[in-house]
C-alpha cells in the first residue's frame, strides 16, 4: 500500500489513542483539586475518599498519555520529516515550550501528588495538585496553539520554502486558536464529568449509597449540566470562525456542493463525492444559511469553489454530525439527571443505566470533533503552506504497515485493559463504600497510617 | 574573535541536547535497569523495587522527550534523517516504553491475580526498550548506514547497554533498600559491571576504526595526551567500583549512594568521549550541527525559554527526589 495513506492512518491511530488520555487528565486534575479543597474546607472524609478513588484513574490515564505522547514526539521524525523541514522554525519552539513549561512540571509534581501525601504538608500537597492540573492545561495551550497555527497560519514569512517566524504573538494567538482552546478545554471538562457520573452511576446500580459516591455523582452531573450549554455556544462560535478562515471545511461539514443562498441544513445524507451530490438526503430548508449567516438567504460556501482543494466530504460530514448528536444527547442526559438529583434526591434506574455507557460519550464526541477539524484541513498539513503528501518520509510502505499493525493490536489491548481497570476500581469502591481505610490529612509528614490499596 | 549568534546557537543547542541525553541515560537508566532486574527478583522484592522508582520514572522519561524535542526543534534536518534511518529500532523502543510505562500503573490497580502478568510485561518492556536504545547507539556510531556486520555490532552494544542499565538499577537498589535485597543488589551490580565494561571498551574501539575521521581525532599527537585521562579515568573507576562490590553494604549504610554516583561518572566520561568523536557532526559524517540547525531567530526564542526554565526544572526535580529520599517504603496513593 501507499506509504502516504499508511503513514496517515498510523499517525491518526496514535494521535487518536493519545488524545483520549489528555482529554481526561486536563480536567480531572481540576476535579481532584476541587475534591481536595472541599475536604480542606469541610473536613468531610467522603471528599477525600472521592479524591483517592479518582486519583488512581488520574494516575493510570496520565501514564497512558505519557507513553502515547512519547510515541508522537518520535513519529514527527519517523513519518513526517518534511513537516519539521518546512515549518520546524515555527513548530519547534512551540513544542519546546510545551516540554519545558508543562511536561517537567507535571512529571515532577505528579510523584508528590500521587505518593507524597504523608511526606509533605497538606499545603504542599494541595500546591502539587494545582501544579499538575496547571501543567496539563498549559500543555494543552501549547499544543492547541501549534495545531491552530497549522489550521490558520499567521505571523510568518516564507524564505526558500521554509517558514520563518515574524511575530510570535500572532503565531501563538492565531485566528482560530482562542476558539479551539476553549472548545477543547470544555470538551475535556465534559469528558471527565460524564466519566465521573457514569462510573458513579455504575456504583449506584451496584447498590452503593455511600457519601463519596453521591459526592462524585453530583459533582459529575452538575458540572456536565453547566458545561454542556456553554460548549454548544462555544462550538457555534468556533464554527463561525471556521466559516471565516477555512470555508472549504464548512462546505464539507455541511456537504454543500454549490455556493449559494437558502442552503438547507442536512440532517442525514450519504455524500457522494464522484457524483457531487447527496443521496438519501433529509434536510431542513434554509437551515444552514440560518445557522451560519443568521438569515435564510445567507450565502453559504459550496465545494464547487474549491475544486481539488477541499477535504474528503464523507468523513468530515459524518464526524461533525456524530459530535453534534453526542452533544445533544449529553444535554438531555445531564439535564434530566441534574433535575432528579436536585428535586428528587434520587436517580431513576433507567437513567442510571443510560449514564453508564455515556461515561465514554466525551471520548466519542472529542474524537469525532478532532476528525472533523483534522480531516477538514486536508489536503493541507499546514493550510496553504505545506501539503500532507509533501511531508511524508522515505520509509517503505511495508515497514509502515507492519508497525501500524502492531500499534493497533497494542492499542486495542491497552484500551481494553484500561476500561477493565476503571470498572474494577468502580466496583471495588462500590463494595468498600464509606468504610474504605483512609489516610488522615495532617500537617506533620510521615505521621499517618497508609491507605489500604 | 567576535561572538556571532548564528555560529554559537547551534553549538549551545548541541550542548543542551547532549546534556539532556546524558541526564536521560543516567536517570531512566536506573529505572529501566530495575525493570531488567525484575527477572531475578522475587515477588516482595519487586514491590520494593517499584517503590524505589515509582515517584521518579515519569520525570526521568521526560528527559528523553526533551532530548528528542531538542533534536526536533534545533536540528530538524537531522531529526528526519536519523529517525527515518532508525525507523524499526525506534518503533521497537516505543513499544517497549509503552509496555513498561503502563505496566507500572496497571500492576498496582488490577485484581491481585493479574499482577504477575503486568510484572512480566514490565520486565519485557524494560528489556525491549534498553536493547533498542543500545542497538540505535551501535548503529549510530557506525554512521547509520550499516550492513550485516554493523547490525551484529548493534546487537552487541544492545546487550552491553542493557547490562549497563541493569548495573545502574542495581546501584539504585543498593541506595534505596536495605537487608537481603540490598545484599542481592550488590551481587547483581558485580555481574552487570563486567558486561558494562566490555560494552564500553567495544564502543570505544569500534568508533575510531569505523571512521578514519574519528581515528585522526584521537590518535594524533598531542590530542592523544589531552584525551588520555578519559579512558584511563574510566578504567580506574570501573576497577575501584568492582573492588567496592566486595565491601558493600557497609556498616551504618555508609557509601550506599557511591556505586550509583560512580556509574554516573563513568557514563559521563564515556559520553564525553562520544561527543568528542562526533563533533561537529550531528549525523555522523553527513550533517554538521550548523547544516542541520533551525533558523537563528527560532533558536534564540527557545534559548530564552530554556535559560529561564531549565534551572527551575532542575531545582524542583531535586526537590522531588528529596521528598522521596531515604529508603523506599511501600508505595501507596497517599
Amino acid at each position: 500500500m501507499d506509504p502516504l495513506i499508511l503513514s496517515r492512518i498510523q499517525f491518526g491511530a496514535n494521535i487518536s489513542f493519545h488524545i483520549l488520555f489528555p482529554t481526561i487528565t486536563i480536567a480531572l486534575g481540576w476535579v481532584l483539586l476541587f475534591f481536595k479543597l472541599r475536604y480542606n474546607a469541610t473536613n468531610d472524609s467522603a471528599w477525600m475518599r472521592a479524591y483517592f478513588t479518582w486519583v488512581k484513574v488520574f494516575a493510570l490515564s496520565f501514564a497512558m498519555g505519557v507513553v502515547s505522547g512519547v510515541t508522537m514526539s518520535f513519529q514527527f521524525g519517523t513519518n513526517w520529516p518534511g513537516y519539521m523541514e518546512h515549518v520546524g522554525n515555527i513548530a519547534g519552539p512551540l513544542l519546546a515550550f510545551e516540554i519545558l513549561t508543562a511536561f517537567f512540571l507535571e512529571a515532577a509534581f505528579l510523584g508528590i501528588m500521587l505518593f507524597g501525601f504523608r511526606r509533605v504538608s497538606n499545603r504542599v500537597h494541595t500546591l502539587a495538585t494545582v501544579l499538575v492540573a496547571g501543567g496539563t492545561t498549559l500543555s494543552a495551550f501549547w499544543i492547541i496553539a501549534l495545531n491552530s497555527w497549522m489550521q490558520t497560519p499567521a505571523g510568518f514569512e516564507m524564505i526558500d520554502g521554509k517558514a520563518h517566524a515574524v511575530d510570535w504573538w500572532a503565531i501563538v494567538f492565531n485566528p482560530s486558536m482562542p476558539y479551539r482552546l476553549v472548545h477543547m478545554l470544555l470538551a475535556s471538562g465534559l469528558t471527565v464529568s460524564f466519566l465521573v457520573s457514569g462510573l458513579s452511576a455504575l456504583r449506584y446500580l451496584n447498590g452503593d449509597r455511600s457519601e463519596s459516591m453521591w459526592k462524585a455523582l453530583r459533582t459529575g452531573v452538575f458540572t456536565a449540566a453547566i458545561l454542556i450549554p456553554i460548549q454548544i455556544f462555544a462550538g457555534d462560535q468556533h464554527g463561525l470562525n471556521t466559516l471565516e478562515h477555512q470555508p472549504q471545511k464548512i462546505a464539507a461539514m455541511e456537504a454543500n456542493w454549490n455556493t449559494g443562498p437558502n442552503v438547507p441544513l442536512v440532517l442525514f445524507a450519504l455524500p457522494d463525492e464522484a457524483a457531487k451530490e447527496n443521496r438519501f438526503e433529509i434536510a431542513i430548508p434554509d437551515g444552514a444559511s440560518l445557522v451560519l449567516r443568521h438569515s435564510t438567504d445567507g450565502v453559504v460556501p459550496g465545494l464547487n469553489d474549491y475544486p481539488g482543494n477541499h477535504p474528503p466530504v464523507f468523513p468530515v460530514f459524518w464526524g461533525f454530525r456524530i459530535m453534534v448528536g453526542t452533544g445533544l444527547l449529553m444535554l438531555a442526559v445531564s439535564w434530566s439527571a441534574a433535575f432528579f438529583l436536585k428535586r428528587r434526591h434520587s436517580l431513576p434506574k433507567p437513567l442510571a443505566m443510560l449514564m453508564v455507557p455515556m461515561a465514554l460519550s466525551g471520548w466519542l464526541a472529542t474524537l469525532a470533533g478532532w476528525y472533523t477539524t483534522e480531516i477538514g484541513r486536508q489536503p493541507w498539513l499546514v493550510t496553504g503552506v505545506l501539503k500532507t503528501a509533501d511531508a511524508v518520509g522515505p520509509v517503505a510502505g511495508s515497514h509502515v504497515a507492519l508497525t501500524l499493525a502492531v500499534y493497533l493490536i497494542l492499542y486495542v489491548l491497552l484500551l481494553l485493559a484500561y476500561l477493565g481497570v476503571l470498572v474494577h476500581l468502580a466496583l471495588k469502591a462500590a463494595k468498600d463504600g464509606d468504610s474504605s481505610p483512609l489516610p488522615g490529612v495532617m500537617k506533620a509528614a510521615m505521621s499517618q497510617p497508609a491507605a489500604g490499596e | 574573535m567576535t561572538f556571532d549568534w548564528p555560529t554559537a546557537l547551534p553549538l549551545i543547542f548541541a550542548g543542551l541536547m547532549g546534556l539532556a541525553i546524558l541526564i536521560y541515560v543516567i536517570l531512566d537508566g536506573f529505572d529501566l535497569g530495575i525493570g531488567i532486574l525484575f527477572a531475578v527478583a522475587e515477588d516482595g522484592e519487586q514491590d520494593t523495587m517499584i517503590a524505589a522508582i515509582g515517584p521518579f520514572w515519569d520525570a526521568n522519561e521526560t528527559w528523553l522527550v526533551l532530548a528528542v524535542g531538542l533534536l526536533l526543534v534545533a536540528f530538524p534536518m537531522a531529526h528526519g534523517v536519523i529517525l527515518s534511518a532508525l525507523y524499526i529500532p525506534v518503533f521497537v523502543l516505543l513499544v517497549g516504553l509503552i509496555l513498561r510505562g503502563v505496566a507500572f500503573d496497571f500492576r498496582a490497580k488490577v485484581p491481585s491475580g493479574k499482577k504477575h502478568r503486568w510484572n512480566r510485561i514490565f520486565f519485557l518492556g524494560s528489556v525491549i526498550a534498553s536493547l533498542a536504545q543500545g542497538y540505535m547507539l551501535g548503529v549510530y556510531v557506525l554512521g547509520l548506514d550499516v550492513g550485516l556486520g554493523g547490525m551484529a555490532f548493534g546487537v552487541l552494544v544492545a546487550f552491553c547497554l542493557a547490562a549497563a542499565y541493569a548495573a545502574m538499577g542495581a546501584a539504585w537498589v543498593i541506595y534505596k533498600t536495605e537487608g537481603e535485597l540490598q545484599k542481592k543488589a550488590v551481587r547483581w551490580l558485580r555481574t552487570a559491571l563486567v558486561l558494562t565494561a566490555l560494552g564500553m571498551a567495544a564502543v570505544s574501539l569500534a568508533t575510531p576504526f569505523a571512521s578514519p575521521r574519528i581515528f585522526d581525532k584521537w590518535f594524533v599527537w598531542p590530542q592523544i595526551l589531552y584525551l588520555s585521562p578519559l579512558p584511563i579515568l574510566s578504567a580506574l573507576l570501573f576497577l575501584w567500583l568492582w573492588r567496592q562490590t566486595f565491601h558493600l553494604p557497609k556498616p551504618d549504610d555508609r557509601h550506599a549512594l557511591t556505586p550509583f554516583l560512580t556509574l554516573a561518572a563513568i557514563f559521563a566520561l564515556g559520553f564525553a568521549g562520544l561527543a568528542w568523536s562526533f563533533y561537529p557532526f550531528v549525523v555522523p559524517d553527513r550533517l554538521t550541527i550548523w547544516q542541520a540547525a533551525s533558523a537563528t531567530e527560532s533558536l534564540a526564542i527557545i534559548l530564552v525559554g530554556t535559560v529561564v526554565v531549565l534551572p527551575i526544572i532542575i531545582f524542583y526535580s531535586f526537590y522531588a527526589y528529596r521528598v522521596f529520599g531515604g529508603k523506599a517504603t511501600d508505595l501507596t496513593y497517599d
